[in-house]
């Protein structure tokens, strides 16, 4: 069966508490999970006091500023820090999302609850393992398939209006927010594709220029693959690029049925 | 990674089983019919709670009456091992409990199908 609790050593644990410096003016308090491969511990969740008053506006600075200053030990992934390398994504304030995107203010009352991606394996603190999800989306040969060779002094072109059907599929950044909401894929995710994946392999589906459409349809036509997809709707929601996998995933089962019938 | 696969192979797996689109066609027409005749076996059942057993029993031998509910059976039997199916496929992981469960699904379906045909038809034939 799908498993709907956490194992025992997964349980999680109340953590240390990191009280704000003595004259902090704006006090937030972040509860942060942690674990660690090494120690043999339980998860646990760290509470954080910080002064936003010395911080900027960002889930992302106050990571930084906790790991700067607070617990050089707390691990998380960051590079662009402007919402397009999607390496922050995690679950904030109970929404997967990027912490350099989501401002600390627009998170509700209470505490700041930062976790890593749902449901994937925990490499450290706030880092998921996403290796599985990497090689679905090589699994399906996310790059231009065609038989003619492109012309020999200009680019393969495309009119103004297919184009235009890239539009709302090229932005994906492959953060994995939406695939990591998606209870299909937590219940499904060695044989399910995901949000992110068939959206990506949509995105080849419909470019003008691409010619392996017929395969592409072959492969993606199968059970689990794309039809764990009950429109469950998490991944649209979820997405910090306001990008609809949804509807992508939904476009290619009516394209699947048109050529049955 | 104990196994020494590399990702890409656990991720191909056994590859595409192509198919899938007559299931969900299948799934989607069944929804159409019943989105249409649920409101009529509503209608039907209203009207029959005011009768008599030998006034049910008439409505329910009227030939369209008859037919429509014929239509009803096999619509809502079929969509439900369909439905069923998916719900099996999403949860019971364990290989031997998922088979078994599928096959008992598919016959419970049919019989219960199969027994609702034959009151209604035994019905509409005045037996």
């Amino acid at each position: 069966m799908a498993e709907f609790t956490l194992p025992k050593n997964s349980k999680i644990k109340s953590g240390k508490h990191f009280p704000a410096a003595a004259g902090a003016k704006k006090v937030r308090t972040f509860r942060v999970y942690r674990w660690t491969p090494e120690d043999g511990e339980n998860p646990r969740v760290d509470t954080y006091e910080v002064d936003l008053a010395t911080c900027g506006p960002m889930v992302l600075d106050a990571l930084l500023k906790i790991k700067n200053e607070i617990d050089p030990t707390i691990t998380f992934r960051r590079s662009c820090r402007e919402g397009i390398c999607g390496s922050c994504a995690m679950n904030i304030d109970g929404t997967n999302t990027l912490a350099c995107t989501k401002a600390i203010e627009d998170c509700g009352s209470g505490d700041v609850k930062i976790y890593p991606l749902p449901h994937m394996p925990v490499v450290k603190d706030l880092v998921p393992d996403l290796t599985h999800f990497y090689a679905q989306l090589a699994s399906i040969k996310p790059w231009l398939r065609a038989e003619t060779p492109p012309p020999p002094d200009k680019e393969r072109l495309q009119s103004k209006e297919d184009r235009a059907k890239l539009d709302g599929l090229y932005e994906c950044i492959l953060c994995a927010c939406c695939t990591t909401s998606c209870p299909s894929y937590w219940w499904n995710s060695d044989r399910y594709l995901g949000p992110a994946v068939l959206l990506q392999a949509y995105r080849w589906i419909v470019d003008s220029r691409d010619e392996d459409t017929g395969a592409r349809l072959d492969e993606l036509e199968d059970p689990f693959k794309l039809y764990r997809c009950h429109t469950i709707m998490n991944c649209a929601r979820t997405c910090p690029k306001g990008l609809n996998p949804a509807k992508a995933i939904a476009e290619t089962k009516k394209l699947i049925a048109e050529r049955v019938g | 990674m104990s196994d020494l696969r590399t990702p890409l192979k656990n991720a191909l797996g056994l590859g595409s089983a192509k198919q899938g689109a007559h299931h969900f066609l299948v799934q989607r027409t069944t929804a159409v019919a019943l989105a249409l005749l649920v409101p009529w076996v509503v209608w039907l059942v209203l009207e029959a709670l005011h009768l008599d057993y030998a006034g049910a029993h008439a409505l329910v031998a009227q030939p369209l009456n008859a037919v429509l509910l014929l239509a009803f059976v096999v619509a809502v039997f079929w969509h439900a091992q369909l439905g069923l199916q998916v719900v099996i496929e999403d949860y019971v992981h364990t290989k031997g409990t998922q088979v078994v469960l599928q096959i008992l699904v598919k016959f419970l379906c049919f019989l219960g199908a199969a027994a609702s045909a034959l009151a209604v038809i035994r019905i509409a034939l005045g037996r």
